[in-house]
């Protein structure tokens, strides 16, 4: 089964694939380093090939893209756990439509500070490069709280108030229905601020905002695009130990 | 300590001015995840006639593969924070959106008309154009060429039914009258080919 999906990295890289075909080679390529990089590597060339046809488009799409982005906002930077799916897969979420089970069901785990680890680095001006989540995983006050989920999905937030910053970790997360899409929240005396956007699947998605003083955070799903104020009950919502 | 080495004449350095633009519009994209719209426009002048002639080369109808190079171009602003510069270039990662997108259309309107011309009568010499980033990309695309050549005939087939027609491998296979499986291989032969010949990708 494998090594059959591993071969089906050349036509991926092409787009030759049936939609089925797609869906299971993503699964595949989420969880394959070495089709990661050969995704990477044949991409650029067909995408050399893609050079050779060049058309000077009609002056309208110029109007029309630069009248477009006024209205779009780009997405913040992702730290992705497995720098899996190649880029222009978000839009695909046909498959997977197992929808999420909302909190009822769902089991809390809190456990506070308990991630001793031995710090791998010198000092900052090291080489070593670590991510956003690894920082905030190995301070020392770092809160750790865990949601799973009745289809085996699992997320989980880290929060270190000495590094200001909050990381959420999702294991197989369902992708959200259709034209909607996971909004992040930071919670401030009740007030529900965004904090990101998610796709369904593995992620590690660094919070924006002020993760130090947020006494809580949840989840939602929102439409695409996301929202300034939650429209939906939250999925998630957890009060932190040390608010 | 620098020693002048004879230049061949009308032979340029065809290496360095190719990798400061790609440097350049990697910080074009960079730019633009971070709200930058005049570094937005600058991408899409030095990218747009790549970006529509692919989907034009795919979909064929020109009203089309405008709205397929729009979307595209709206996708690139909206996710350009995911752009990873160590994975390859700003044009390989904008192609491939605009390609996935295309393709996506003519699957999804399958529409008789835009399918009924035979590949090889479409399979013409792509036109040259006289727009500067044509130009800029006409030493990049004799390289390509050559690195086209290199690939046997039926790699090269499989490999241009797939990419500009827009079909699955399984599609290619029976249109080449090939067991199921060997298609796929001489897309994938084909790219890895075309890949080390042009020296792209970190893999």
């Amino acid at each position: 089964m494998s090594t059959d999906i591993h071969a089906l990295v050349g036509a991926y890289a092409v787009d030759a694939l049936d939609d089925l075909e797609r869906a299971q080679f993503e699964r595949h390529l989420a969880e394959c380093p070495a089709c990661q990089a050969e995704v990477a590597g044949l991409q650029e060339a067909a995408g050399v090939m893609g050079s050779l046809a060049t058309t000077p488009p009609p002056a309208s799409l110029r109007d029309s893209v630069l009248a477009g982005i006024t209205t779009v906002r780009p997405l913040p930077p992702e730290v992705p756990m497995t720098s899996a799916t190649a880029p222009a897969h978000s839009g695909r979420s046909r498959f997977r439509p197992r929808l999420l089970v909302a909190a009822a069901a769902a089991v809390i785990v809190v456990g506070g500070g308990a991630t001793a680890i031995v710090q791998p680095w010198q000092d900052d001006s090291s080489q070593v490069q670590l991510s956003a989540g690894d920082r905030v995983r190995a301070a020392s006050d770092a809160e750790t709280y865990t949601q799973s989920f009745p289809d085996g999905s699992k997320a989980t937030l880290v929060r270190s108030r000495s590094q200001n910053a909050a990381v959420l970790t999702t294991v197989d997360m369902a992708d959200a229905p259709t034209g909607s899409i996971y909004e992040l929240w930071l919670i401030h005396d009740d007030q529900m601020v965004p904090a990101g956007l998610m796709n369904g699947g593995d992620h590690e998605v660094l919070l924006e905002g002020d993760a130090a003083s947020a006494n809580g955070f949840g989840i939602t799903v929102e439409p695409d695009g996301g929202s300034d104020a939650p429209t939906s009950d939250p999925i998630v919502a957890v009060e932190f130990e040390n608010a | 300590m620098d020693h002048l080495r004879a230049v061949p004449t009308g032979a340029p350095d065809e290496g360095a001015p190719a990798v400061a633009g790609a440097a350049h519009l990697a910080d074009l994209l960079k730019r633009s995840a971070r709200g930058d719209q005049a570094a937005f426009a600058e991408l899409y002048d030095a990218t747009s006639a790549r970006a529509y002639g692919l989907a034009l080369r795919v979909v064929r109808d020109p009203a089309q593969a405008e709205e397929v190079a729009q979307e595209a171009f709206l996708d690139v602003w909206r996710t350009a924070s995911r752009f990873d510069a160590t994975k390859g270039s700003a044009v390989g990662w904008l192609l491939t959106i605009v390609h996935r997108k295309a393709v996506d259309r003519v699957r999804s309107a399958e529409a008789a008309s835009r399918r009924d011309t035979t590949f090889h009568q479409d399979n013409q010499p792509i036109a040259h154009d006289a727009t500067a980033e044509a130009a800029e990309a006409s030493m990049e695309a004799r390289r390509v060429r050559s690195a086209l050549d290199d690939l046997t005939a039926v790699q090269r087939e499989a490999l241009e039914l797939a990419y500009f027609g827009g079909y699955t491998h399984t599609e290619v296979a029976t249109m080449l009258d090939l067991p199921v499986g060997t298609a796929k291989t001489r897309i994938r032969d084909g790219l890895i080919r075309l890949r080390d010949s042009m020296g792209v990708g970190s893999a």
